[in-house]
């Protein structure tokens, strides 16, 4: 079911405390700030958060983080330049972080939303983050048995949606919007524009509107 | 440019015939010459930081297509000024530009290119690189590091060839060529060439073999690494 909101607040109310919430966005790019400000003001705490990061500088996920209200990152790369919310939280003990290499992050958010039950891949394999991990001779490489991440939400950032939810991105701003939509059980989008239906080429959509559940449009 | 004498001549330190220039090569030198290294028409991943440099060096005619691994074949040179676009950036997540013919596609997408084997080279930055190509590149293994990794070991695993860019030493005159790595490793068996200041090295099961060698004979190199050295093959 496809809901057209109002605003961002009510985008994010129905989401609970404890859930997992995948964010979108590499860095700034794609992140939906808006939402992110919205499911701070909201309130829901204890979030499982899986992103490509863990929050750049005072804004977005960042402050989600500083606000005490995630309680694990699943995540590529933590440590930046102005991840400074994450590092002091990190440090205190009070967010546990499971660091996942980004081409292993990516497929095992597919997997999920492709009905994968899990896979073997090269990458890790030999190092700390396969340690403990299933492992197989395939294709004349060892392997590495990898889950997938499940989401109960998406929060992602796109350009332009159209009456029937379908999506397209703004250069590498798609990064994660794709996988993530069809990952989570209910995903919300955040779109500059929204068209009419019959308003975006077919040939050219990138997220089918059947991976959508909520899309807000901010200014 | 690489004349390796026969193996005999080079393991008693004699390098008459390796060739060598007169004296070690800096950050940008470095560059260009992997730049003119990377065959025409190769599908590229640059790393981040040192490796980045070598994008000022390719040349049009090499047809070389860049891959940066957030979701983009075709980018272009840094953006400046009005080019400046957040949606438009690199793995290092600096604002970048699109050249005509580029493509953008999600992240599974970008991962699958790597992991598949469709690119040709990524040049990366180390630590440390084994004897044997083990690389050693994301996490120092200091108790105190918040470890990130991003994707640095899809990178090491996925390319045909991994070509690593970093100075011979630590600052404390510490090979960074090793028998076995002791930080935590990235990848094993992954790295082909590399390309220090003081000479490029070819790795793989059969040990490490030098092309050429900067401002240093051979001996003065064997010197300085803890493993056995020979003469690349002539190629």
């Amino acid at each position: 079911m496809l809901n057209f909101i109002d605003t961002v607040g009510e985008a994010v109310a129905g989401i609970e405390d404890g859930s997992t919430v995948m964010i979108g966005g590499f860095g700034n790019a794609g992140q939906p700030f808006e939402l992110i400000d919205a499911l701070l003001e909201c309130g829901a705490t204890g979030l499982t958060v899986v992103n490509n990061n863990a929050g750049q500088g005072d804004q977005g996920l960042a402050l989600l983080i500083k606000e005490g209200r995630v309680k694990k990152m699943i995540c590529s790369f933590p440590r930046q330049s102005d991840s400074w919310h994450f590092d002091a939280k990190y440090r205190a003990g009070e967010v546990e972080l499971e660091l996942v290499p980004q081409g292993n992050l990516a497929e095992r958010i597919r997997a999920a939303g492709a009905g994968i039950g899990g896979f073997f891949t090269p990458t890790g394999y030999g190092t700390m983050l396969a340690e403990g991990k299933e492992t197989r001779f395939l294709d004349g490489k060892w392997q590495v048995f990898e889950t997938p991440i499940h989401a109960d939400v998406a929060l992602i950032k796109a350009l332009t949606a159209d009456g029937r939810g379908n999506l397209v991105y703004r250069k590498t701003a798609r990064n994660f919007g794709p996988i993530m939509a069809a990952a989570a059980k209910h995903t919300i989008a955040q779109v500059s524009g929204i068209v009419p239906t019959g308003g975006l080429d077919p040939e050219n959509i990138v997220t089918p509107g059947i991976y959508v559940n909520s899309i807000v449009k901010v200014a | 440019m690489s004349i390796p004498t026969n193996d005999q001549s080079l393991r008693t330190g004699n390098q008459a015939d390796l060739q060598t220039s007169g004296k070690p090569l800096g950050r940008d030198d470095l560059a260009r010459l992997v730049a003119g290294d990377i065959a025409p028409g190769s599908f590229v991943n640059l790393g981040i930081g040192q490796p980045t440099l070598v994008s000022n060096y390719l040349e049009p005619e090499q047809n070389i297509t860049l891959h940066t691994e957030n979701g983009m074949l075709g980018m272009g040179p840094e953006a400046t000024g009005e080019q400046i676009d957040g949606d438009l950036i690199n793995a290092g997540k600096i604002p970048v530009t699109e050249l005509p013919g580029a493509s953008y596609f999600h992240h599974a997408d970008s991962f699958a290119i790597m992991r598949g084997g469709h690119l040709d080279i990524c040049v990366l930055g180390a630590f440390q690189v084994s004897a044997t190509g083990d690389l050693a590149n994301w996490h120092t293994g200091a108790p105190d590091a918040i470890p990130a990794v991003g994707g640095a070991m899809d990178l090491a695993t996925g390319a045909k060839d991994v070509f690593v860019m970093m100075t011979l030493l630590t600052r404390d005159g510490v090979s960074k060529l090793v028998e076995t790595c002791t930080y935590p490793l990235t990848g094993i068996g992954c790295v082909t060439r590399v390309y220090t200041d003081k000479a490029v090295f070819l790795t793989g099961p059969d040990g490490v073999q030098v092309r050429e060698t900067f401002g240093c004979t051979l001996e003065e190199l064997q010197a300085m690494v803890p493993m056995p050295l020979r003469a690349a093959d002539p190629s």
